[in-house]
């Protein structure tokens, strides 16, 4: 994130906690309740933010991954790693409150016949066998060109996922953006969106710079004690 | 609570406890981490001692 790099990370918690603060305000007091689902509709500012963030951090978990394999430097491995991991977080909420929202809106937990939630289940499992693959191999080049190739045809998915809602036949899951009637839902409801789909991706910048600190300095201990031994 | 209440309600808890399980496992990690550092202190001022005892 070249932009975020410069910001620090306390001061990108506290712009996430704003962002995530006044998302929480506008969904219950300023967006108005849906005329067909009532109150569960609430879950879409939620649970659609979180699965565009999941396929964001699976994207930058690919772009870190070529820039590994461009330009062979370990700290895009380090970072690919994070954000891929990042990516299971949020695509674990997206099933979760999924399954939630499903419930209320179809009566089910969950709906083999729907092609959007099997491909993202699809994707969810490719990345969690990302985790398989990285353990199994001792730390090194090797294990880094693996596991950047794999990350790289993981992404191919994240439009599949995404456009899976557009060809599928039975509509199922509600088509809430296409191209031919732009967004279907008020004004207030799409700045809503908006602020929540912000405090997401703010939120995946601070875990992933946290969780990319935790990892450097553990990298660094490492190294210190071994130089002591 | 109307059950459309309740599973909105349940939506955010989910996010809110996976938010909190997140935060909990990155103090514990904070935690050993501040171990290691005070374990290498202390062996670097082991060493200083013995190297000012020996020169």
């Amino acid at each position: 994130m070249p932009g975020v790099k410069a910001i620090r990370l306390p001061q990108l918690v506290g712009l996430t906690i704003a962002a995530l603060g006044a998302a929480i305000a506008l969904i219950f007091f300023y967006a108005p309740i849906d005329a067909n689902q009532g109150l569960s509709q609430k879950i879409f500012y939620f649970h659609v933010p979180i699965a565009f963030t999941s396929y964001a951090c699976f994207g930058w978990g690919a772009w870190k991954a070529l820039r590994y394999l461009w330009k062979r430097d370990e700290r895009a491995d380090l970072e690919s790693y994070v954000a891929i991991h990042q990516g299971l977080i949020f695509g674990s909420l997206v099933l979760l409150t999924g399954s939630i929202w499903a419930k209320i809106s179809w009566g089910v937990w969950w709906a083999w016949s729907d092609d959007q939630l099997v491909i993202f289940l699809v994707l969810f499992l490719f990345y969690c066998a990302y985790f398989m693959l990285r353990y199994s191999v001792d730390p090194g080049p090797a294990r880094s060109n693996m596991c950047a190739v794999y990350a790289l045809f993981g992404v191919v998915l994240v439009p599949m996922s995404f456009f899976a809602i557009r060809i599928s036949k039975p509509f199922l899951h509600p088509q809430v953006f296409s191209a031919s009637h732009g967004y279907a839902m008020t004004g207030a409801m799409f700045f809503t969106f908006c602020v929540a789909l912000l405090g997401m991706l703010l939120l995946f910048a601070s875990l992933y710079q946290l969780e990319l600190a935790g990892k450097r300095l553990d990298a660094h201990l490492r190294e210190l004690r071994e130089l002591l031994a | 609570m109307s059950p459309s209440e309740k599973y909105t309600a349940a939506a955010y808890l989910v996010v809110f406890v996976a938010l909190l399980a997140y935060v909990l496992i990155i103090a514990a990690k904070l935690q050993r981490l501040e171990r290691d550092v005070s374990e290498l202190t202390d062996k670097v001022r082991d060493r200083q001692r013995v190297h000012g005892t020996d020169g």
